[in-house]
């Protein structure tokens, strides 16, 4: 394989890479401070709904993500009422958030635009436009590093680098501030935070409405950087695979993109060889295609070593005496 | 009320009239006290006395429903737990409120940070436990997860966060559950010198020897009411029990010699490893004979637990056990309770809430478990439920549960009534063995009398008994021998009549008196 073509592939990998590494992170700061959250994939979902309608309506795509953002902030709160608040059962309410996005955003995307639950595509400013970093072009005539600058580094969209910066950001959070130490104990021991005077209910929530804001980024990184518009059930699992990721990368932000990267990878090369021999054994597209999903049941079904999650996870706090 | 008011300074904390109910269950009533700055007060209570309840008030869990909490001389709402924490009061709680996998530093700051930034807050918070630790024989590693702490260390670090957080009133719910009895000693020490540096404490516990070795005042609760409150030196263990219960009570049990007949049980190099592949029984052996109970002293986790789960048919090992001189199925298909059962051992599990009830069923339902394929409760294909409910009937009767009704569900009944029931059912099975584990964790005292006197009859009757308790007064009073487990081995067998607590205590802190450290 030659450069430009790895180049190719770890670009694709890094565009693909990023929803996943979004709502890995939203799911780190929910679990970390004790809400497991299923409806990754809902909160995505619509908030790639929500975005691509209103970035088309008004032909901005800053307007689209905020509206992503107020989308998945919503299904948070649902969930943070039903979690927290009323001390539901977190899986329950998460498959719910899920059924509710995905009814619902055909449903709307069919009233408003009538095609059949896509939205319109997006085109121009109603579109992440890829960012050329300073150099770029000056710098592709130097060996190797100048090739990787401007073809893997640079070009991205916003929400790409964004989602980078916020790989060290999240860990300075958790493991530098008062607020990631409150939150990460809440996760394990809610009674000790309680105890210490300080609300269990308050950090849950600011976590969920992390996370909420988190998957709302993801979802409008979907639906208008990643594609122009928005298709029915587009996010087609990446919720999932995004907790998959992040019991690979044991609720640990730095390994949750390297975990998230891995998926990327695989979908990239998926989607670069559709069909690949094997020492003569021809894989069909299916499999290439099934990887990142098989990865997944793998990662789950405990084959990366022992992952404890945070130890109240999925529990609501109900004080006692 | 109170006496020794040392000359008109006001008292560290004073509650007038607090009353709280929940539903139809006055849990305090009218409750009074006052507690004189820099002393030790005692509060004793059976379960369901209402402690908890006024500590969780003191503590802002609760609101109380009427009444005033004075803290220094004046009136101190205290709504939740920063309240409380402003006012100077600090809790330790029974169930330690840690965060396992934090470091000592970060769980001493959780809560009480000084800014966003961890880094400064961390820095002063290492700079104050040195001084603290010099100052009061509270000596932690800052920077140990506190999972790998010992309890008696996360203890520390439970008082360390107190005092961090400048209380000048401790409070502390039965501290000593869990400690061996040095660590209590230790503790007790710290106690003291903090009281004498001017903090007020004040000490939840059911262990009357504590509450006169220790405390300066005891006050006394029960069912809600606070009844008596004294100087310690003015009282004794059997005026105080009298007043808890309402009623007078038994200390010691009574019980004749023993008369051992054949050996019952024979254990031989049983090893068990836990979930985690880490051993928990490193090659126990020990007898039990017809008519004697067996005692297994030591501090919770040394393998107590595993004996009895393994012996139980609960959990798997290798070794050799014999009942009655026939092998026991310890890995195989054989090992698991109904086996057990058939085979003539009766298990009275450690964790009744979990193991040895559903909480949620009733108890003429519990009072079948284990036993419900039995033909007498079976009419057909179909259970009996009328012969279960009269059987349930005739068991509550016999075995003193209040209140008999078959069909109330197993939570309703208070903890000693739910070990009634758990030992009707085991002991009217006519076992060979009985594996019994913490008969009285949870218990009033009223029953636990009645719950050692069954323990006894049934030896009386000639069976073997295997007792595990982490309660020292209960090893000693009902053991006809007793067998110290440490760290997974039988450290040693002494007779109760020539051992001595402190030769017991320092074999289950793993100190063998005959052969040095072990």
């Amino acid at each position: 394989m030659d450069l430009p073509t790895a180049l190719q592939i770890l670009d694709s990998m890094i565009r693909l890479g990023t929803p996943l590494l979004l709502a890995c992170l939203a799911g780190l700061f929910s679990e970390r401070a004790g809400i497991f959250d299923i409806g990754l994939e809902g909160k995505m979902l619509s908030a790639a709904f929500l975005s691509a309608a209103v970035a088309f309506v008004t032909g901005s795509v800053w307007l689209g993500v905020l509206a992503g953002l107020v989308a998945a902030l919503m299904m948070s709160a649902i969930h943070g009422l039903a979690s927290i608040t009323f001390r539901g059962n977190q899986l329950i309410s998460g498959v719910a958030i899920n059924f509710l996005a995905s009814g619902l955003t055909v449903l709307l995307g069919q009233y408003w635009f009538a095609l059949g639950g896509r939205t319109p595509s997006l085109e121009g400013a109603a579109r992440f436009q890829p960012i050329t970093l300073p150099f770029a072009q000056e710098l592709r005539e130097v060996p190797v590093l100048g090739l990787i600058y401007a073809e893997l580094i640079s070009g991205h969209t916003a929400l790409v680098y964004l989602a980078f910066a916020l790989v060290p950001l999240s860990w300075w959070l958790l493991y530098r501030t008062r607020f990631g130490l409150r939150l990460r104990a809440v996760g394990e021991n809610p009674a000790a935070v309680d105890t210490a005077g300080v609300s269990v209910v308050g950090i849950r929530y600011a976590a969920v409405a992390i996370c909420g804001l988190l998957t709302g980024l993801a979802g409008a990184y979907l639906a208008c950087g990643l594609s122009a518009g928005f298709v029915k059930e587009m996010t087609a699992g990446r919720g999932y695979i995004a907790l998959a990721a992040l019991i690979f990368a044991k609720w640990r932000p730095w390994q949750a993109l390297a975990a998230t990267m891995l998926f990327g990878l695989l979908e990239a090369v998926a989607n670069r060889y559709q069909s690949l021999d094997l020492w003569g054994v021809p894989l069909p597209v299916q499999f290439m295609q099934a990887l990142p999903y098989i990865l997944t049941v793998v990662i789950l079904a405990g084959f990366v070593g022992k992952a404890i999650p945070p130890r109240a996870g999925g529990q609501p706090y109900v004080k006692e005496r | 009320m109170a006496a020794g008011r040392p000359g008109a300074a006001p008292f560290a904390i004073e509650l007038r009239g607090i009353s709280k109910a929940f539903g139809p269950v006055q849990a305090n009533r009218d409750i009074c006290l006052q507690v004189a700055r820099g002393t030790i007060h005692g509060i004793v209570g059976e379960n369901g006395a209402g402690k908890s309840t006024l500590m969780s008030i003191l503590y802002g869990f609760y609101r109380a429903d009427a009444g005033q909490i004075l803290i220094g001389g004046s009136p101190t709402p205290i709504p939740d737990s920063q309240a409380a924490i402003r006012a100077g009061i600090g809790m330790v709680f029974q169930h330690f409120k840690l965060v396992p996998n934090f470091t000592v530093l970060e769980n001493v700051i959780l809560g009480a940070e000084d800014g966003a930034r961890l880094g400064p807050s961390l820095a002063k918070a290492r700079r104050a436990l040195q001084a603290l630790a010099r100052e009061h024989e509270l000596e932690v590693d800052p920077d140990a997860l506190v999972e790998d702490l010992s309890v008696g260390h996360q203890q520390r670090v439970e008082i360390l966060k107190a005092l961090y957080r400048q209380a000048e009133i401790l409070i502390l719910d039965e501290p000593t559950g869990v400690l061996t009895p040095a660590e209590a000693n230790h503790l007790f020490r710290i106690l003291r010198g903090l009281s004498e540096r001017g903090k007020t404490i004040i000490l939840i516990t059911h262990k009357l020897r504590e509450i006169m070795d220790i405390t300066d005042h005891v006050s006394v609760m029960r069912r809600g009411e606070m009844v008596a409150t004294m100087r310690t030196a003015d009282t004794s263990p059997e005026a105080l029990a009298e007043l808890m219960v309402g009623r007078k009570v038994l200390s010691r049990v009574e019980k004749g010699p023993a008369r051992p007949g054949r050996t019952v049980l024979e254990v031989e190099d049983l090893r068990v490893c836990d979930a985690h592949g880490i051993e928990r029984l490193k090659g126990v052996s020990l007898t039990v004979r017809a008519g004697e109970i067996l005692g297994i002293a030591g501090v919770a986790g040394n393998g107590q637990s595993d004996l009895l789960d393994v012996l139980g048919g609960i959990a798997r090992g290798t070794g050799h056990v014999r009942l009655n001189g026939r092998a026991l199925d310890l890995s195989g298909r054989g090992c698991n309770g109904h086996a057990r059962r058939k085979a003539g051992i009766a298990h009275v599990p450690e964790d009744r809430q979990n193991l040895g009830m559903i909480m949620d069923f009733t108890a003429w339902e519990n009072v079948a478990f284990g036993y419900q394929g039995d033909p007498r409760y079976r009419r057909g294909p179909l259970m009996d439920n009328d012969a279960l409910r009269a059987d349930c009937a005739g068991k509550m009767a016999r075995f003193d549960v209040r209140p008999p009704i078959c069909d109330l569900p197993a939570k309703s009944f208070s903890g000693g009534n739910q070990q009634k029931l758990i030992l009707a059912r085991e002991i009217e099975r006519n076992p060979d063995l009985l594996l019994i584990g913490q008969p009285t964790r949870g218990v009033d005292i009223g029953a636990i009398e009645f719950i050692h006197q069954q323990i006894v009859r049934l030896r009386d009757a000639g069976k073997a008994v295997l007792l595990v308790s982490v309660e020292l007064d209960e090893i000693l009073g009902l053991s006809d021998r007793i067998a110290v487990m440490f760290d997974g081995r039988i450290m040693g067998v002494r007779d109760p009549a020539t051992t001595s607590e402190r030769a017991l205590g320092l074999l289950m802190a793993g100190v063998d008196d005959d052969k040095g450290a072990a």
